[in-house]
Protein backbone atom coordinates (compact mmCIF):
# COMPACT_ATOMS: atom_id res chain seq x y z
CA UNK A 1 0.00 0.00 0.00
CA UNK A 2 1.17 3.97 -0.91
CA UNK A 3 2.20 5.57 2.57
CA UNK A 4 -0.28 8.54 1.43
CA UNK A 5 -4.20 8.92 1.03
CA UNK A 6 -3.79 10.35 -2.07
CA UNK A 7 -1.22 8.97 -5.29
CA UNK A 8 -1.46 11.46 -8.54
CA UNK A 9 -1.55 8.60 -10.32
CA UNK A 10 -4.71 6.99 -8.94
CA UNK A 11 -6.43 9.83 -10.84
CA UNK A 12 -6.00 7.51 -14.13
CA UNK A 13 -7.37 4.28 -12.33
CA UNK A 14 -10.59 6.57 -11.68
CA UNK A 15 -12.69 4.50 -14.42
CA UNK A 16 -11.73 1.49 -12.73
CA UNK A 17 -14.65 1.86 -9.82
CA UNK A 18 -16.99 0.85 -12.64
CA UNK A 19 -15.72 -2.81 -12.15
CA UNK A 20 -16.91 -3.07 -8.97
CA UNK A 21 -20.88 -1.54 -9.87
CA UNK A 22 -20.71 -1.69 -13.31
CA UNK A 23 -24.63 0.10 -13.52
CA UNK A 24 -23.97 2.94 -11.20
CA UNK A 25 -20.41 3.68 -12.38
CA UNK A 26 -21.63 3.73 -16.17
CA UNK A 27 -24.47 5.95 -14.88
CA UNK A 28 -22.39 8.27 -13.26
CA UNK A 29 -19.96 8.32 -16.00
CA UNK A 30 -22.72 8.54 -18.85
CA UNK A 31 -24.03 11.47 -16.56
CA UNK A 32 -20.52 13.40 -15.67
CA UNK A 33 -20.25 13.32 -19.62
CA UNK A 34 -23.10 14.67 -20.55
CA UNK A 35 -23.06 17.29 -17.71
CA UNK A 36 -19.90 18.64 -19.08
CA UNK A 37 -20.98 18.93 -22.59
CA UNK A 38 -21.94 22.48 -24.17
CA UNK A 39 -25.50 23.19 -23.19
CA UNK A 40 -27.01 26.84 -22.43
CA UNK A 41 -23.49 26.92 -20.54
CA UNK A 42 -20.29 26.41 -22.70
CA UNK A 43 -18.18 24.09 -22.04
CA UNK A 44 -15.51 26.84 -21.04
CA UNK A 45 -17.65 28.19 -18.41
CA UNK A 46 -18.52 24.94 -16.62
CA UNK A 47 -14.62 24.21 -16.23
CA UNK A 48 -14.24 26.98 -14.59
CA UNK A 49 -17.07 26.28 -12.39
CA UNK A 50 -15.36 23.09 -11.69
CA UNK A 51 -12.55 24.24 -11.07
CA UNK A 52 -14.13 26.65 -7.89
CA UNK A 53 -15.83 23.76 -6.64
CA UNK A 54 -12.90 21.93 -7.13
CA UNK A 55 -11.09 23.91 -4.62
CA UNK A 56 -13.91 24.40 -2.00
CA UNK A 57 -14.74 20.68 -1.88
CA UNK A 58 -11.07 20.34 -1.79
CA UNK A 59 -9.98 17.73 -4.15
CA UNK A 60 -6.74 17.30 -5.09
CA UNK A 61 -7.87 15.32 -7.94
CA UNK A 62 -10.30 17.48 -9.59
CA UNK A 63 -7.63 20.46 -9.01
CA UNK A 64 -5.57 18.53 -10.84
CA UNK A 65 -8.08 17.31 -13.73
CA UNK A 66 -9.66 20.84 -14.09
CA UNK A 67 -6.38 23.12 -14.10
CA UNK A 68 -5.40 20.89 -17.62
CA UNK A 69 -8.76 20.87 -18.72
CA UNK A 70 -8.21 24.43 -18.08
CA UNK A 71 -5.33 25.06 -20.00
CA UNK A 72 -6.27 22.83 -23.22
CA UNK A 73 -9.34 25.26 -23.27
CA UNK A 74 -6.96 28.00 -23.57
CA UNK A 75 -8.20 29.24 -19.83
CA UNK A 76 -5.72 31.95 -18.73
CA UNK A 77 -4.40 31.89 -15.07
CA UNK A 78 -5.86 35.35 -14.30
CA UNK A 79 -9.41 33.33 -15.09
CA UNK A 80 -8.80 30.34 -13.12
CA UNK A 81 -7.40 31.61 -10.37
CA UNK A 82 -10.46 34.31 -10.19
CA UNK A 83 -12.90 31.25 -10.63
CA UNK A 84 -11.18 29.79 -7.58
CA UNK A 85 -11.50 33.05 -5.22
CA UNK A 86 -15.49 32.98 -6.39
CA UNK A 87 -15.74 29.58 -4.48
CA UNK A 88 -13.23 30.79 -1.95
CA UNK A 89 -15.66 33.69 -1.26
CA UNK A 90 -18.96 31.58 -1.35
CA UNK A 91 -17.19 29.46 0.87
CA UNK A 92 -15.93 32.22 3.69
CA UNK A 93 -19.51 33.90 2.87
CA UNK A 94 -20.77 30.40 3.98
CA UNK A 95 -18.85 30.49 6.80
CA UNK A 96 -19.20 34.16 8.03
CA UNK A 97 -23.35 33.99 7.12
CA UNK A 98 -23.32 31.70 10.19
CA UNK A 99 -22.31 34.90 12.35
CA UNK A 100 -26.10 35.98 11.77
CA UNK A 101 -26.65 32.81 14.15
CA UNK A 102 -24.52 33.68 16.64
CA UNK A 103 -25.40 37.18 17.03
CA UNK A 104 -28.95 36.02 16.99
CA UNK A 105 -28.01 34.07 19.74
CA UNK A 106 -25.64 36.45 21.67
CA UNK A 107 -28.53 38.65 21.83
CA UNK A 108 -31.29 36.50 22.97
CA UNK A 109 -28.82 35.18 25.86
CA UNK A 110 -27.75 38.27 26.81
CA UNK A 111 -29.63 40.92 29.03
CA UNK B 1 11.92 26.74 -16.68
CA UNK B 2 14.54 29.70 -18.40
CA UNK B 3 14.22 29.34 -22.21
CA UNK B 4 16.76 27.84 -24.12
CA UNK B 5 18.60 30.08 -26.56
CA UNK B 6 20.36 27.17 -28.42
CA UNK B 7 18.98 23.91 -30.10
CA UNK B 8 19.48 20.59 -28.32
CA UNK B 9 22.27 19.81 -31.31
CA UNK B 10 24.02 22.79 -30.61
CA UNK B 11 23.86 21.94 -26.36
CA UNK B 12 25.72 17.89 -27.82
CA UNK B 13 22.13 17.02 -25.82
CA UNK B 14 22.09 13.11 -25.88
CA UNK B 15 18.20 13.75 -27.40
CA UNK B 16 19.40 15.48 -30.29
CA UNK B 17 20.29 11.66 -31.32
CA UNK B 18 17.35 10.27 -32.96
CA UNK B 19 18.05 7.00 -31.92
CA UNK B 20 17.87 8.17 -28.01
CA UNK B 21 14.57 9.17 -28.47
CA UNK B 22 13.16 6.26 -30.28
CA UNK B 23 14.28 4.25 -27.32
CA UNK B 24 12.61 6.28 -24.74
CA UNK B 25 9.47 6.16 -26.75
CA UNK B 26 10.16 2.16 -27.09
CA UNK B 27 10.59 1.56 -23.80
CA UNK B 28 10.01 2.51 -20.35
CA UNK B 29 5.92 2.43 -19.60
CA UNK B 30 5.50 1.25 -23.23
CA UNK B 31 8.12 -1.94 -22.93
CA UNK B 32 6.77 -2.97 -19.79
CA UNK B 33 3.20 -3.15 -20.91
CA UNK B 34 2.21 -0.93 -18.79
CA UNK B 35 0.42 1.24 -21.50
CA UNK B 36 -0.26 -0.09 -25.05
CA UNK B 37 1.98 0.27 -27.66
CA UNK B 38 0.89 2.06 -30.81
CA UNK B 39 0.90 -0.99 -33.10
CA UNK B 40 -1.00 -2.72 -30.49
CA UNK B 41 -3.67 -0.47 -30.39
CA UNK B 42 -3.85 -0.03 -34.72
CA UNK B 43 -3.66 -3.72 -34.57
CA UNK B 44 -7.06 -3.85 -32.90
CA UNK B 45 -9.12 -2.13 -35.73
CA UNK B 46 -7.15 -3.50 -38.48
CA UNK B 47 -5.36 -0.86 -39.69
CA UNK B 48 -1.18 -2.58 -39.13
CA UNK B 49 0.35 -2.00 -40.89
CA UNK B 50 -0.63 1.73 -41.56
CA UNK B 51 -1.08 2.25 -45.33
CA UNK B 52 -0.95 5.09 -47.71
CA UNK B 53 -4.05 6.37 -49.59
CA UNK B 54 -3.58 8.97 -52.52
CA UNK B 55 -1.43 11.69 -52.12
CA UNK B 56 -2.18 14.55 -51.67
CA UNK B 57 0.22 16.83 -49.70
CA UNK B 58 4.07 17.11 -50.77
CA UNK B 59 6.11 18.50 -47.63
CA UNK B 60 9.12 20.09 -48.22
CA UNK B 61 11.07 20.76 -45.02
CA UNK B 62 13.50 23.84 -46.66
CA UNK B 63 15.77 24.13 -43.73
CA UNK B 64 16.15 23.41 -39.91
CA UNK B 65 17.64 27.40 -39.39
CA UNK B 66 15.23 29.57 -37.37
CA UNK B 67 15.53 32.67 -36.09
CA UNK B 68 13.48 31.24 -32.58
CA UNK B 69 14.13 28.65 -30.54
CA UNK B 70 10.66 27.88 -29.32
CA UNK B 71 10.51 25.28 -26.24
CA UNK B 72 8.01 22.83 -27.91
CA UNK B 73 9.96 22.23 -31.11
CA UNK B 74 10.09 19.14 -32.10
CA UNK B 75 12.29 20.33 -35.55
CA UNK B 76 14.99 21.67 -32.79
CA UNK B 77 15.05 24.12 -35.41
CA UNK B 78 17.16 27.33 -34.24
CA UNK B 79 19.97 30.20 -35.64
CA UNK B 80 22.84 27.50 -34.97
CA UNK B 81 21.25 25.10 -37.54
CA UNK B 82 23.12 24.76 -40.60
CA UNK B 83 21.06 22.16 -42.70
CA UNK B 84 19.68 24.08 -45.54
CA UNK B 85 18.01 22.45 -48.98
CA UNK B 86 20.63 23.70 -51.86
CA UNK B 87 19.19 24.69 -54.55
CA UNK B 88 20.41 21.50 -56.61
CA UNK B 89 17.99 19.58 -54.27
CA UNK B 90 15.04 22.38 -54.74
CA UNK B 91 15.50 21.68 -58.34
CA UNK B 92 15.36 17.86 -57.81
CA UNK B 93 11.82 18.90 -55.88
CA UNK B 94 11.07 21.03 -58.36
CA UNK B 95 10.96 18.10 -60.75
CA UNK B 96 8.77 15.68 -58.45
CA UNK B 97 6.27 19.01 -58.41
CA UNK B 98 5.57 19.82 -61.74
CA UNK B 99 4.65 15.62 -62.02
CA UNK B 100 3.36 15.30 -58.74
CA UNK B 101 -0.65 13.97 -58.18
CA UNK B 102 -0.64 16.16 -55.13
CA UNK B 103 -2.79 19.04 -55.06
CA UNK B 104 -0.75 20.57 -51.67
CA UNK B 105 2.78 21.60 -51.51
CA UNK B 106 3.80 22.22 -48.03
CA UNK B 107 7.24 24.23 -47.28
CA UNK B 108 7.94 24.00 -43.89
CA UNK B 109 11.26 24.38 -41.56
CA UNK B 110 13.10 25.82 -39.72
CA UNK B 111 11.85 29.43 -41.26
CA UNK B 112 11.54 28.28 -44.41
CA UNK B 113 12.03 32.25 -45.35
CA UNK B 114 15.30 31.86 -44.20
CA UNK B 115 17.05 29.42 -47.01
CA UNK B 116 18.67 32.12 -49.33
CA UNK B 117 17.29 30.07 -52.40
CA UNK B 118 13.02 30.21 -50.90
CA UNK B 119 11.90 33.29 -53.10
CA UNK B 120 13.39 31.14 -56.28
CA UNK B 121 12.05 28.08 -54.87
CA UNK B 122 8.61 29.81 -54.19
CA UNK B 123 8.57 31.68 -57.93
CA UNK B 124 9.65 28.44 -59.67
CA UNK B 125 6.93 26.06 -57.56
CA UNK B 126 4.42 28.63 -58.00
CA UNK B 127 4.51 28.16 -62.13
CA UNK B 128 4.15 24.46 -61.50
CA UNK B 129 0.43 25.50 -60.83
CA UNK B 130 -0.42 23.50 -57.31
CA UNK B 131 -3.40 24.23 -56.15
CA UNK B 132 -3.10 24.80 -52.64
CA UNK B 133 0.73 26.13 -51.84
CA UNK B 134 1.56 26.48 -48.14
CA UNK B 135 3.81 28.12 -46.22
CA UNK B 136 4.18 27.88 -42.68
CA UNK B 137 5.63 30.89 -41.59
CA UNK B 138 6.55 31.94 -37.89
CA UNK B 139 5.62 35.77 -38.56
CA UNK B 140 8.39 37.44 -36.77
CA UNK B 141 10.92 36.56 -39.60
CA UNK B 142 8.64 38.77 -41.09
CA UNK B 143 9.83 41.77 -38.65
CA UNK B 144 12.93 39.90 -38.06
CA UNK B 145 15.31 42.21 -40.70
CA UNK B 146 14.34 44.48 -43.31
CA UNK B 147 14.99 42.15 -45.95
CA UNK B 148 12.06 40.43 -44.88
CA UNK B 149 9.92 43.06 -44.52
CA UNK B 150 8.22 42.40 -48.02
CA UNK B 151 7.05 39.22 -47.23
CA UNK B 152 3.30 39.78 -46.94
CA UNK B 153 3.58 41.23 -50.85
CA UNK B 154 5.56 38.19 -52.02
CA UNK B 155 2.95 35.93 -50.85
CA UNK B 156 0.15 37.78 -51.91
CA UNK B 157 1.80 38.16 -55.31
CA UNK B 158 2.48 34.25 -55.46
CA UNK B 159 -1.20 33.51 -53.71
CA UNK B 160 0.41 31.44 -50.99
CA UNK B 161 -1.35 30.22 -48.21
CA UNK B 162 0.18 31.56 -44.96
CA UNK B 163 0.02 29.44 -41.85
CA UNK B 164 1.41 30.97 -38.88
CA UNK B 165 1.76 29.60 -35.21
CA UNK B 166 0.23 31.21 -32.57
CA UNK B 167 0.36 29.39 -29.19
CA UNK B 168 -2.30 32.34 -27.40
CA UNK B 169 -3.93 35.48 -27.89
CA UNK B 170 -2.16 36.87 -25.14
CA UNK B 171 1.26 38.13 -24.43
CA UNK B 172 2.56 35.70 -21.42
CA UNK B 173 1.31 32.42 -22.59
CA UNK B 174 3.11 32.96 -26.63
CA UNK B 175 6.44 34.70 -24.91
CA UNK B 176 6.86 31.61 -22.89
CA UNK B 177 6.63 29.44 -25.42
CA UNK B 178 8.61 31.13 -28.24
CA UNK B 179 10.46 33.63 -26.69
CA UNK B 180 10.31 36.87 -25.07
CA UNK B 181 9.26 39.76 -27.55
CA UNK B 182 7.63 36.86 -30.26
CA UNK B 183 3.67 38.24 -29.73
CA UNK B 184 4.73 41.63 -30.42
CA UNK B 185 6.50 41.11 -33.35
CA UNK B 186 3.61 37.98 -34.65
CA UNK B 187 1.00 40.50 -34.06
CA UNK B 188 2.31 43.33 -35.86
CA UNK B 189 3.23 41.03 -38.90
CA UNK B 190 -0.71 39.65 -38.74
CA UNK B 191 -1.68 42.96 -39.30
CA UNK B 192 0.93 43.73 -42.02
CA UNK B 193 -0.74 40.29 -43.20
CA UNK B 194 -4.23 41.85 -42.75
CA UNK B 195 -2.91 45.07 -44.80
CA UNK B 196 -2.36 43.77 -47.87
CA UNK B 197 -5.53 41.14 -47.85
CA UNK B 198 -4.36 38.31 -46.06
CA UNK B 199 -6.91 36.55 -43.49
CA UNK B 200 -10.37 38.65 -44.40
CA UNK B 201 -13.71 37.59 -44.44
CA UNK B 202 -14.35 37.10 -48.30
CA UNK B 203 -10.25 37.10 -48.96
CA UNK B 204 -9.15 34.83 -51.23
CA UNK B 205 -5.86 35.22 -49.51
CA UNK B 206 -5.69 32.24 -47.12
CA UNK B 207 -4.52 32.81 -43.51
CA UNK B 208 -4.89 30.07 -40.48
CA UNK B 209 -2.85 30.30 -37.82
CA UNK B 210 -1.58 26.96 -35.53
CA UNK B 211 -2.28 26.11 -31.75
CA UNK B 212 -0.18 24.17 -30.10
CA UNK B 213 -0.71 24.17 -26.17
CA UNK B 214 2.42 25.67 -24.27
CA UNK B 215 2.71 22.95 -22.23
CA UNK B 216 2.33 19.28 -21.11
CA UNK B 217 -1.29 19.05 -22.23
CA UNK B 218 -3.35 18.83 -24.89
CA UNK B 219 -5.31 21.19 -27.29
CA UNK B 220 -9.06 21.56 -26.46
CA UNK B 221 -11.61 21.93 -29.18
CA UNK B 222 -10.78 23.26 -32.28
CA UNK B 223 -13.72 25.39 -32.89
CA UNK B 224 -14.18 26.71 -29.42
CA UNK B 225 -10.26 27.85 -29.17
CA UNK B 226 -10.94 29.38 -32.73
CA UNK B 227 -14.12 31.05 -31.46
CA UNK B 228 -11.86 32.47 -28.76
CA UNK B 229 -9.02 33.74 -30.57
CA UNK B 230 -10.72 35.01 -33.08
CA UNK B 231 -12.69 37.37 -30.59
CA UNK B 232 -9.93 38.33 -28.52
CA UNK B 233 -7.41 39.18 -31.59
CA UNK B 234 -10.30 41.34 -33.03
CA UNK B 235 -11.15 43.05 -30.04
CA UNK B 236 -7.63 43.50 -28.95
CA UNK B 237 -5.54 43.80 -32.00
CA UNK B 238 -8.36 44.55 -34.60
CA UNK B 239 -6.60 41.42 -36.82
CA UNK B 240 -8.50 38.87 -38.08
CA UNK B 241 -7.74 35.20 -40.27
CA UNK B 242 -9.77 32.16 -41.67
CA UNK B 243 -8.70 29.37 -39.42
CA UNK B 244 -7.10 27.95 -36.49
CA UNK B 245 -5.82 24.45 -36.40
CA UNK B 246 -5.26 22.93 -32.99
CA UNK B 247 -1.95 20.81 -33.36
CA UNK B 248 -0.74 18.32 -30.47
CA UNK B 249 2.37 18.78 -29.20
CA UNK B 250 4.60 15.41 -30.24
CA UNK B 251 7.33 14.25 -27.69
CA UNK B 252 10.02 14.60 -29.96
CA UNK B 253 13.03 16.86 -29.93
CA UNK B 254 13.11 19.73 -27.73
CA UNK B 255 9.42 18.68 -26.66
CA UNK B 256 10.38 15.56 -25.15
CA UNK B 257 13.40 17.23 -23.62
CA UNK B 258 11.01 19.28 -21.84
CA UNK B 259 8.43 16.93 -20.81
CA UNK B 260 11.47 14.54 -19.23
CA UNK B 261 12.70 17.66 -17.17
CA UNK B 262 9.59 18.84 -16.00
CA UNK B 263 8.49 15.61 -15.09
CA UNK B 264 5.96 15.25 -16.99
CA UNK B 265 6.75 13.06 -19.63
CA UNK B 266 4.86 10.07 -18.16
CA UNK B 267 1.81 11.65 -17.27
CA UNK B 268 1.58 13.10 -21.13
CA UNK B 269 1.57 9.61 -22.22
CA UNK B 270 -1.17 8.30 -20.75
CA UNK B 271 -3.00 11.70 -21.66
CA UNK B 272 -2.13 10.56 -25.51
CA UNK B 273 -3.10 6.94 -24.86
CA UNK B 274 -6.14 8.00 -22.87
CA UNK B 275 -7.44 10.51 -25.90
CA UNK B 276 -6.65 7.55 -28.39
CA UNK B 277 -9.36 7.72 -31.01
CA UNK B 278 -9.44 5.57 -33.35
CA UNK B 279 -11.78 7.44 -36.15
CA UNK B 280 -8.71 9.37 -36.49
CA UNK B 281 -6.09 6.59 -37.55
CA UNK B 282 -7.36 6.73 -40.70
CA UNK B 283 -7.01 10.28 -41.38
CA UNK B 284 -3.50 10.80 -39.97
CA UNK B 285 -1.47 13.23 -41.97
CA UNK B 286 1.17 10.49 -43.07
CA UNK B 287 -1.83 8.57 -44.79
CA UNK B 288 -2.04 11.12 -47.74
CA UNK B 289 1.70 13.43 -47.18
CA UNK B 290 5.32 12.53 -47.82
CA UNK B 291 7.56 14.47 -46.33
CA UNK B 292 11.17 15.70 -47.76
CA UNK B 293 13.48 16.85 -45.51
CA UNK B 294 16.35 19.49 -46.30
CA UNK B 295 19.06 17.15 -48.20
CA UNK B 296 16.01 14.96 -50.27
CA UNK B 297 15.76 11.76 -48.44
CA UNK B 298 11.52 10.79 -47.93
CA UNK B 299 9.57 10.41 -45.19
CA UNK B 300 5.96 9.14 -44.04
CA UNK B 301 6.20 12.82 -41.82
CA UNK B 302 7.49 15.57 -41.01
CA UNK B 303 7.66 13.70 -37.50
CA UNK B 304 9.65 10.80 -38.66
CA UNK B 305 11.87 13.11 -40.27
CA UNK B 306 12.84 14.13 -37.02
CA UNK B 307 13.30 10.86 -35.74
CA UNK B 308 15.46 9.80 -38.83
CA UNK B 309 12.60 7.21 -40.07
CA UNK B 310 12.80 7.07 -43.78
CA UNK B 311 10.20 5.24 -45.83
CA UNK B 312 10.33 2.05 -45.92
CA UNK B 313 10.34 1.94 -49.58
CA UNK B 314 13.09 0.83 -52.76
CA UNK B 315 12.57 4.88 -53.30
CA UNK B 316 13.89 6.95 -50.30
CA UNK B 317 15.18 9.81 -52.45
CA UNK B 318 13.67 12.90 -54.15
CA UNK B 319 15.71 12.40 -56.96
CA UNK B 320 14.86 8.77 -57.73
CA UNK B 321 11.40 10.02 -57.04
CA UNK B 322 8.32 7.38 -58.11
CA UNK B 323 5.04 8.49 -56.42
CA UNK B 324 3.48 4.61 -57.40
CA UNK B 325 6.28 2.77 -55.83
CA UNK B 326 6.34 5.49 -52.97
CA UNK B 327 2.48 4.62 -52.31
CA UNK B 328 3.14 0.96 -51.83
CA UNK B 329 4.95 0.89 -48.39
CA UNK B 330 4.07 0.41 -44.99
CA UNK B 331 4.24 3.60 -42.78
CA UNK B 332 6.56 3.75 -39.95
CA UNK B 333 5.34 4.15 -36.41
CA UNK B 334 6.41 4.70 -33.13
CA UNK B 335 4.69 6.13 -29.57
CA UNK B 336 4.95 9.58 -31.02
CA UNK B 337 2.12 8.67 -33.53
CA UNK B 338 -0.47 8.49 -30.46
CA UNK B 339 -0.17 12.07 -30.86
CA UNK B 340 -1.47 12.53 -34.21
CA UNK B 341 -5.01 10.26 -32.99
CA UNK B 342 -5.77 12.00 -29.38
CA UNK B 343 -8.95 13.49 -29.37
CA UNK B 344 -10.21 14.97 -32.66
CA UNK B 345 -6.76 13.83 -34.38
CA UNK B 346 -3.90 15.80 -34.97
CA UNK B 347 -2.25 16.34 -38.38
CA UNK B 348 -0.64 19.84 -39.99
CA UNK B 349 -4.18 21.40 -40.84
CA UNK B 350 -5.49 20.63 -37.49
CA UNK B 351 -8.02 18.20 -36.30
CA UNK B 352 -8.73 15.31 -38.50
CA UNK B 353 -12.13 13.80 -37.53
Amino acid sequence: MADSYYDPADLRKFGNITEWSEELGTKFFDYYGKVFEEGALSAREKSLIALAVAHVVKCPYCIDAYTKDGLQRGITKEEMMEAVHAGAAIESGATLVHGVQMMKKYNKLSM
Amino acid sequence: MTMATKSLKARHDVLAMENKQLEILNGGIFESGELPTFKEKISQIGQFPLRPKKLEILQINVGYMCNQVCEHCHVDAGPDRKEIMTRETMEQCLAVIRNTGAHTLDLTGGAPEMNPNFRWFVEEAAKAGIKDFIVRSNLTIIRANKKYYDLPQFFKKHNIHVISSMPHYTRGKTDKQRGEGVFDKSIKALQELNAVGYGLPDSSLRLDLVYNPSGAFLPGDQAALERDFKKALLEDFDIEFHNLFAITNLPIARFLDYLIASENYEDYMYSLVEAYNPTAVANVMCTNTISVSWDGWLYDCDFNQMLGLKVASKITHIKEYNEDILNNRNILISQHCYGCTAGAGSSCQGSVT
